[in-house]
């Protein structure tokens, strides 16, 4: 096997070689540093899947049991690693199952890839066998997409497809590569793409916006920081942790920017959002000057736009323009990269503290801590609750897992009470709140960061949908640890039914099988936990295995999560039971 | 915040599919297109969309945020029908019998500065450009005579202030 750079050397005019475009595409991966992708074969990318066997030993493939699986594999991948989380499918319904993923990704700003076979050119649009127009289905939930019909477009817009979805605002890239242009051969000449002219991905910051926010964060007597993923996906942590200890700033996160700083910083006063922490929300609504960084006012952050912030001026600092002034207005918006954009801002800032404000913020952790947080974490009801789970897995891991959540009941739960020390620790679902998540994206967090323990936090409801993903943890030894929380319904829409539609469970009490027996059945090993005499030993048990492991924990039935701001109120309004 | 005509232009390369993912954008926002033009621009290799739509300032600003957020959108702008010079065209087709027995529909001809295209011996086929609401009252006074088949085009627009975009261009690509 010779690699493309081996094989110029050899070529008389030491330019260009010929090669077939299915070859060409793996050149492409490898240029790109890509060593691991995710996917299943089909009829139309057989010619990219026969040139991945010849190069085994420099590109892993691992085949997911379903494309959706192979998206949020990716997913997971990127999070963790920082790079683009590549997967590869083939055309009509291998295509059209990457969609969840793509618009997954889209919405959490995750740089993936995603190539996919197609029909032959001279059969586009004849509704040929497994043909569908993928680059019309995933337009709206994709960065960017392109359908390459002949092989000589591959290395350009393979180059383009990088660096469209890693740069910027990340997100997901779709390439559709027809038949006919594997098979056909290329000169290939591999060149990067740094630039592409109607694409402008980091927005110049503009000094004078930049000092006009250290002003209003100077003269605030109650300033306060919400931060989003913009601080992980920009790499400015650092920056982050320095802007609140020198203005002396409460600062809360929204759960895509969850891990940036670690859980125990004093200034980290928790969780924004329709289950975050009742300071963190109730508090908005009376800070004089609102910093917002990295973040894009989701509605589950604001609840009621109308009521959210109105007393404080707002401080935007955000990569994409087109979040200013979306959903809240901005009185100083601050556009650029957040590292860079602090950087700027940072010897602009007066040192400072906010004690007197920052203790408003302890009063209200005390009051949630009295009402919710002492009977999740330490219950003295005779049922686990889930926040006794995750404690637990606090304890055992160190604060030190990578925890991945899936969508629901346990992913709210998980996001409040799991503690971190590192960066890009919560992998989740965010925008698009896809049940089926987190067991595929445990999958690629691990490969993204094999010396990390990674623990992916799953409800009954979601793990059903992408369990067939235990497959590939068997077939390659993941060694993840995966435990669900087992409640026997789908619990947030069960809540919400007990909530609001007058406890009229419509569809949300689950008939589960027998998880262990199915673990068993994948060969992993298995364990199932009712009882919390042996909950912190089994935990325990689990986090030191070197092998994939699978916990089963049987929780409270009918348990909600508290606090909670009802569907379009408002953040002052913010329910402790 | 009143709904007004907004006249959004579009500056892009001139790509596949792109047409798709900036309709795209009206569709998740419900907002009709009500004129669509795509063409060639002052700029080489540089495609113009004009998009008409009837809404708020404050969806037509969050809207070209999204279109210009698109990778293959070099700029978008938008304005009101005051700051700009517009035109749309549209055909009428008549029965031929009127042009000789109906004398009103002559007047009507002469008053609009319309022009006929072709006569044949069935139909005829008047030719109106010019501004919105002189289309459409063409069209309400030829309406009770029967028109066989009507068309209007999309609109095409230039700015009345001074929008050397050329150089608006250069400049947003040196940022």
């Amino acid at each position: 096997m010779e690699t493309v750079k081996a094989l110029k050397k050899k070529h008389k005019n030491n330019s260009t070689i010929k090669i077939s475009g299915a070859e060409a595409i793996i050149h492409c991966l490898l240029e790109e540093g890509v060593d691991l992708i995710y996917g299943y074969p089909g009829g139309a990318i057989m010619p990219v899947y026969d040139e991945l066997y010849k190069f085994q030993d420099k590109l892993t493939h691992i085949l997911a049991r379903h494309e959706q699986g192979a998206t949020h594999a990716a997913q997971g991948y990127a999070r963790v690693s920082g790079k683009v989380g590549v997967a590869m499918a083939t055309s009509g319904p291998g295509a059209t199952n990457l969609v969840t993923g793509l618009a997954d990704a889209q919405i959490d700003s995750t740089p993936i890839v995603c190539i996919t076979g197609q029909v032959a050119r001279h059969l586009l649009g004849s509704d040929a066998f497994q043909e569908t127009d993928i680059v019309g289905i995933s337009t709206p939930v994709t960065k960017w997409n392109y359908q390459i019909t002949r092989a000589s477009e591959i290395p350009k817009i393979m180059a383009k497809a990088f660096y469209i979805a890693k740069s910027g605002r990340p997100g997901p890239v779709l390439i559709d590569i027809t038949k006919n242009a594997q098979f056909d051969e290329l000169d290939f000449v591999y060149e990067k793409c740094t630039g592409v002219r109607s694409y402008k991905p980091y927005p110049k910051p503009d000094l004078k916006s930049i000092e006009a926010a250290a002003k209003l964060i100077n003269d605030a007597k109650k300033p306060y920081i919400v931060w989003g993923q913009g601080i992980i996906l920009g790499e400015a942590e650092a920056e982050l942790k320095k802007l609140i200890e020198k203005a002396g700033i409460p600062a809360a996160w929204t759960i895509m920017g969850e891990s940036a700083i670690p859980t125990d910083h004093p200034l980290n006063v928790g969780m924004v959002g329709m289950h975050g922490n009742y300071g963190p929300n109730v508090l908005t609504n009376e800070c004089d000057v609102l910093v917002a960084i990295g973040m894009r006012f989701d509605d589950r952050v604001t609840g009621s736009l109308d009521t959210y912030a109105k007393q404080a001026k707002v401080v935007h600092f955000e990569i994409d323009p087109a979040e200013i002034n979306k959903n809240v207005k901005a009185h100083v918006a601050v556009l650029g990269n957040a590292k860079q954009t602090l950087n700027l801002l940072l010897p602009m800032i007066k040192e400072n503290d906010h004690a007197t404000w920052k203790a408003e913020f302890d009063k209200k952790y005390q009051i949630e801590y009295d009402t919710v947080i002492k009977n999740d974490i330490t219950p003295s009801k005779e049922g686990l609750t889930m926040g006794e789970v995750i404690e637990q897995i606090n304890i055992a891991s160190e604060n030190k897992a990578v925890i991945v959540t899936d969508v629901g009941q346990h992913q709210m739960v998980a996001c409040r009470y799991a503690k971190f020390k590192q960066s890009k620790s919560n992998i989740t679902s965010g925008g698009l709140g896809t049940m089926g998540f987190a067991l595929p994206a445990a999958i690629g967090a691990k490969m993204g960061a094999m010396d990390r323990e990674v623990v992916a936090i799953i409800g009954d409801g979601g793990y059903q949908m992408t369990i067939q993903e235990l497959g590939v943890i068997f077939q390659h030894n993941v060694p993840v640890k995966i435990v669900v929380l087992n409640n026997d319904h789908l619990g947030m829409v069960r809540q919400w039914q007990e909530l609001f539609f007058e406890s009229r469970y419509a569809s949300t009490v689950m008939v589960n099988p027998d998880f262990v027996k199915i673990a068993e059945g994948y060969h992993i090993k298995s364990n199932r936990v009712s009882e919390r005499a042996a909950l912190k030993d089994a935990v325990e048990e689990m986090i030191a295995s070197k092998d994939p492991y699978f916990l089963e924990v049987k929780v409270e039935k009918e348990d909600n999560v508290f606090p909670m701001i009802p569907s379009g109120a408002s953040v002052s309004d913010i329910r402790l039971k | 915040m009143e709904k007004q005509w907004y006249t959004i232009s579009v500056y892009s390369e001139n790509n596949v599919g792109l047409l798709n993912r900036i309709s795209g954008i009206f569709l998740k926002r419900h907002i009709n297109i009500e004129g669509l033009n795509v063409s060639k621009s002052e700029i080489e290799g540089v495609s113009k969309f004009t998009i008409v739509v009837f809404t708020t300032e404050e969806w037509t600003r969050k809207i070209v945020g999204q279109i210009e957020k698109q990778v293959e959108v070099i700029k978008a702008y938008y304005h009101i029908d005051d700051e700009t010079i517009y035109q749309e065209s549209a055909l009428f087709k008549i029965k031929s019998d009127l042009l000789f027995d109906e004398r009103q529909i002559q007047n009507i001809i002469k008053e609009s500065n319309s022009q006929i295209v072709t006569v044949a011996r069935d139909f005829f086929v008047i030719s109106k450009t010019g501004r919105r609401n002189e289309i459409d009252e063409m069209h309400d006074a030829l309406e009770p005579y029967g028109i066989m088949q009507f068309v209007r085009s999309g609109r095409i627009a230039v700015s009345k202030a001074e929008m050397p975009i050329t150089n608006l261009l250069q400049e947003f690509q040196n940022q």
